[in-house]
């Protein structure tokens, strides 16, 4: 599947009109494509891609654009030419037979030919101008056109007559990628840039340590603006592929669905559902702080959802992946086993960061996964330097992005450097960025898991233990209290601690509360001694007053029944009623 | 005649004595160095080849599939097609030394 890149008139490059190259990247570079109608010059050293780079102009043109065009090959016939090409997937037959491409080898040998004064090469003019008309050619293709310069005796002729041509192929309005040979000092080693200068494309074959990386540089483009950088490039299987850092562009679908994590409490901790489908995650770490773990439940889990997973491990074999998962409960043997779970294990040095850049477009397009774990990532970063990985990684998460692919990284990082201090500063290229530490402490280490940032969700601040068991992994509240953060066994210790302590102070609480009670019992029954004491008081008082008032009541009654008695006559004033 | 060529001619060339000369001119239209090496070769011919020749000029402009065959690119270019084997000489032949080395008429 390639994406069909349409010129784009744009202000910066009114003026000269582009014809679309087709080659993934290269109109991101130059702005929409080569100059339209005019000679570009694509120059570099022996296996730097020149010849492909030019077919593919030539096929794109053909196949994409509706524009046929021809292919003069000076070194390579038809055959060898459409044997070489078939391997990034062009039919150079069929598009013969239908009359989208004209081939013409021109064989130039030196040995046959003898010079005997004047000739020009209108020879091979009516060739191509033949070729041409054949077709309806709107693109030319000159392969290698210096070919000529070992081929035949008279340089100054020669050199008039590329002059003529190059001219005659402007006039002619096709456009065309005439190749050069890398030369010492020059750019070519006939000096065409001479001839061509509306538009001189490098192409470099670089090796550094050992691994070869392939780089695309424009160096001129008369009339129009172009990215100046050197880019690195790529021929895969379906041809050359430039990396630009914008080739996709931040214009990718954000996706609100989540996965999870496979791990319960972690999910928890990112806002409770786990990562964003689409997203990228880096877990870094130190040695052995449990990252590819972390990969693994993640896989797992998303396998036994049903959905496809490639693993690209760059350190171990995939038996070693999944024995050692195997020991922490987490089985990727079944899914490896059913295909839902794809290894691709290569050492990271075995070839340049492009190849691997292929490799991993290649498996994504042939298996379609929907979550892809780069393990580790740190490794890969070796490959090439930081500028160059950043780009790749930068192009290859794009890349996930737009196909909404999950992807997982793992990344080592240097003990003793700040982990936040992260590795090329891939950082900011990830959604969730997952931190795992070793807490040592108290004769032990032990791993500490927490989020450092998780975009897009609110995500919890804590750091969490993280264990390891052959009942898979754990997350463990860490110990915070008493200003300290503990981990496992004195984690436990210290919770042990706490559990004796509290308990004492249950103890003692619950005796405070029988003294009170105690306390109020005392005082409860001093009160009812108190109550009683004042009842009994007032019942005798009651009962004086009592007898009292019938003493009184006795007296006056006397009085009358003795003064009834005694015949009395009724006593005038009262006071000397005593006699 | 014959003798007369063969004695002139290097020792290679005897063996090849009994065949006609099988000479291909390839021009584009009549330009003045396409008519001055057919002048030239006809007089290089009837000088060292009288009577075993045969020239076949192809005007690539009246048929431009013909260039391809021979792998022409050069104008004019004389190919010889036989004796074998090919031989392709480039430019206007004026040059007539360099003609009869690259005829192979005379050694190098």
């Amino acid at each position: 599947m390639r994406k069909i890149v349409k010129s784009r008139p744009r202000d910066l490059s009114k003026g000269i009109e582009k014809a679309p190259s087709g080659i993934s990247g290269l109109d991101e570079i130059t702005g929409g494509g080569l100059p339209r109608g005019r000679p570009t010059l694509v120059c570099g050293s022996a296996g730097c891609g020149k010849t492909l780079f030019a077919m593919e102009f030539l096929v794109r043109g053909a196949t994409d654009f509706h524009e046929p065009g021809v292919f003069m090959a000076f070194e390579e016939n038809e055959e060898d030419l459409a044997k070489n090409v078939r391997s990034l997937g062009f039919d150079l037959k069929q598009l013969v037979a239908r009359k989208k491409i004209a081939l013409d080898y021109v064989r130039v040998e030196r040995s046959e030919i003898s010079e005997t004064g004047e000739f020009d090469l209108e020879a091979l003019f009516i060739r191509l101008n033949y070729a041409i008309a054949s077709v309806g050619a709107k693109r030319v293709v000159l392969d290698t056109v210096e070919a000529l310069f070992g081929g035949l005796p008279n340089e100054a002729i020669l050199r008039a007559e590329l002059r003529r041509l190059f001219a005659w192929l402007k006039e002619k309005e096709v456009t065309a990628v005439i190749t050069g040979e890398r030369g010492e000092g020059s750019l070519t080693r006939y000096g065409l840039e001479e001839y061509v200068a509306d538009c001189v494309i490098l192409l470099d074959h670089r090796v550094n340590e050992q691994i070869s990386t392939r780089r695309m540089r424009v160096v001129k483009y008369r009339g129009s603006l172009h990215g100046t950088n050197e880019y690195p490039f790529l021929i895969g299987k379906d041809g050359i592929s430039v990396l630009p850092i914008t080739e996709l562009g931040l214009d990718h679908p954000a996706s609100s669905q989540r996965v999870s994590t496979g791990i319960e409490r972690l999910d928890s901790m990112l806002a409770g559902r786990g990562y964003y489908r689409g997203s990228s995650i880096l877990v870094s770490g130190t040695a052995g702080t449990g990252k590819s773990s972390l990969a693994a439940a993640f896989v797992e889990a998303a396998c036994r959802r049903g959905e496809r997973c490639l693993y690209l491990a760059f350190e171990e074999s995939r038996a070693q992946i999944i024995r050692n998962m195997r020991s922490i409960g987490i089985n990727l043997d079944r899914p490896a086993r059913s295909g839902l779970l794809h290894f691709h294990t290569v050492r990271p040095s075995i070839y340049g960061l492009e190849m691997h850049l292929v490799a991993i477009h290649d498996l994504v397009q042939n298996l379609k996964p929907r979550i892809v774990v780069l393990d580790p990532l740190s490794n890969l970063m070796a490959v090439g330097d930081r500028g160059e990985v950043k780009s790749m990684l930068t192009r290859l998460i794009d890349f996930f992005k737009s196909r909404q692919i999950t992807t997982f990284f793992t990344s080592l990082t240097e003990g003793g450097s700040p982990v936040e201090q992260s590795e090329v500063g891939v950082s900011s290229l990830m959604d969730t960025w997952l931190l795992m530490r070793n807490l040592e402490q108290g004769g032990e280490r032990n791993r500490g898991l927490s989020v450092l940032k998780s975009r897009g969700m609110g995500h919890s601040n804590q750091i969490r233990e993280f264990r390891l068991s052959r009942k898979g992994i754990e997350l463990l509240d860490v110990y915070v209290g008493g200003g300290a953060v503990l981990t496992g066994a004195s984690r436990v210790a210290q919770e042990a601690l706490d559990r004796a302590e509290a308990k004492v102070r249950r103890q003692q609480a619950a005796r405070l509360k029988r003294a009170i009670d105690r306390k109020a019992q005392a005082v409860e029954s001093q009160i009812a001694v108190l109550r009683a004491g004042l009842e009994a008081e007032l019942e005798e008082l009651k009962q004086g007053l009592e007898e009292e008032e019938l003493r009184s009541r006795a007296s006056g009654f006397d009085r009358q029944e003795m003064a009834a008695a005694r015949m009395a006559d009724r006593p005038s004033r009262e006071p000397n009623n005593s006699e | 005649m014959k003798k007369a060529v063969k004695k002139s001619s290097p020792a290679s060339q005897a063996k090849r004595d009994g065949e006609t000369w099988q000479l291909r001119l390839y021009v584009a239209g009549q330009t003045p160095k396409s008519l001055a090496a057919l002048a030239n070769l006809k007089r290089i011919c009837e000088k060292h080849l009288a009577g075993k020749y045969h020239i076949e000029i192809v005007d690539l402009l009246k048929d431009p599939t013909l260039a391809r065959g021979d792998q022409i690119l050069a104008i004019p270019t004389l190919v010889r097609k036989l004796p074998s084997p090919i031989r392709k000489i480039i430019g206007d032949l004026s040059d007539t030394e360099r003609v009869l080395v690259g005829l192979d008429l005379r050694p190098a």
